[in-house]
């Protein structure tokens, strides 16, 4: 979808500002938003592409507003309100009133340092070879879906070169929506700044992202 | 101003300090969450996966050519040697700064960051300001940085659209030969490995 989310580009939110000596988190209440993110994640209910579609479907002007920790945690309540886990009754008391939807599993603290060591893999086999090598110039397909895609904006109708193949993966526009992980060939795509940016753009300024097979076609 | 930045502070008043031990709360009484895990979850990102993993995979790419084209060829075998596997780490990329091309990490869409070598990403990396200025003025990020890169140097952006995690391989700083990887590694900042700056330079 255009939303908020898709940021390459965009002008107005004025300079980075990096913290000297920067902390791991600026309040207890950001441990306990990570914390509750990864292990409610951990039941097992949705999948990263569909956690990542919730976020970037919060309101713009919320989406601006909020730190990265407060977009989690928003878009974690309607992930647990979709998945019946909680409702808004249970939110309005800020304790359990109603009951919940099983989950598949609960991580137990004893757990933990196995289940982040291993992490959720998310290659997968692909049939058959490679559309695109390297060196071939392609181009990203001019699509506006309104579901969840990772073809940024700044990205889309423009000519690039194949830089790297890589393995199968999850197809997150299709995982998003619950309609299966459909696993597609990835190709690092690099394009040269005048191509993504046109006019002024930085003679010695080249960007790549990682695409999935169905967002190229040959140029 | 005190508060010149957009950092919520911890204290009963906080309605997302409220917000979020409402959500711990409920979770926890339907048996949904166990809250020692999430014990575990921060004190495994603020005690032991961190930057500090990152830089010795940097400094041991610089002592041991052989280590850093394994790094090169397969990252993430490669780093998984030295220990460092898992969450947001499944599969890396190593990126190699040289005297013609720097290396810069951003995701434009949202916040990936190799957490295994990294450990959490800053407030900066996941904030619009980073995310929507990295791919069109690189060069006025780094300058926020304080880093200026000679007009003629090449840049590339990896905007991180995929699963795969990037981990920028600085330049070794001269004057540092005979070093050893503890002491090299010392050089190698969170921000080199980013590609936001460069190593330290020898004392």
């Amino acid at each position: 979808m255009n939303g908020p989310h898709d940021l390459g580009g965009q002008m107005g939110f004025g300079p980075v500002t990096p913290e000297k000596d920067e902390r791991c988190f600026h309040a207890e209440w950001e441990k306990r938003a990570l914390g509750v993110t990864l292990t409610a994640g951990a039941m097992g209910a949705w999948n990263i592409d569909e956690s990542r579609h919730m976020r970037e479907s919060l309101h713009p002007a919320d989406y601006y507003a909020s730190s990265y920790y407060e977009i989690w945690i928003k878009a974690l309540e309607r992930l647990l309100q979709r998945h019946r886990f909680v409702t808004a009754n249970d939110l309005a008391a800020g304790e359990a009133v109603d009951s919940a939807a099983t989950p598949k599993r609960v991580l137990k603290a004893e757990n933990v340092s196995a289940a982040l060591a291993k992490g959720g893999p998310c290659d997968r086999p692909v049939e058959g070879a490679a559309h695109f090598a390297v060196g071939q110039r392609v181009r990203t397909r001019n699509f506006h879906p309104t579901g969840h895609t990772r073809l940024p904006r700044y990205a889309r109708g423009k000519m690039g070169v194949i830089d790297a193949v890589r393995e199968g993966f999850v197809f997150p526009d299709s995982n998003a929506q619950g309609n299966g992980e459909n696993p597609q060939r990835v190709y690092t795509v690099v394009f040269s700044g005048a191509e993504l940016w046109g006019e002024g753009a930085d003679p010695m300024l080249e960007v790549s992202i990682d695409a999935w097979e169905s967002y190229l076609e040959p140029a | 101003m005190a508060h010149d930045h957009d950092h919520h502070h911890d204290n009963e008043l906080d309605p997302m300090a409220a917000r979020v031990k409402a959500l711990e709360t409920i979770l926890t009484q339907k048996g949904l969450i166990d809250p020692a895990a999430i014990d575990v979850i921060v004190d495994t990102y603020e005690t032991k996966v961190g930057p500090r993993n990152g830089a010795r995979v940097v400094a041991k790419a610089w002592s041991d050519p052989e280590f850093a084209g394994w790094l090169k060829r397969d990252a993430t075998a490669a780093i998984a040697s030295l220990g460092y596997t898992g969450r947001q780490g499944e599969h890396m990329q190593a990126v190699f700064n040289s005297d013609e091309t720097h290396n810069l990490v951003v995701c434009t869409l949202c916040s990936c960051y190799p957490w295994s070598v990294l450990g959490l990403p800053p407030v900066w990396y996941k904030a619009p300001a980073y995310r929507s200025k990295a791919v069109i003025d690189p060069r006025g990020v780094l300058a926020e940085f304080g880093v200026t890169l000679a007009s003629d140097k090449k840049i590339r952006v990896w905007d991180s659209t995929a699963e795969l995690r990037y981990l920028v391989v600085p330049q070794r700083p001269e004057g540092t030969q005979g070093w050893g990887e503890v002491q090299l590694a010392e050089l190698v900042t969170r921000d080199s490995m980013i590609g936001t700056g460069l190593a330290r330079e020898a004392q």
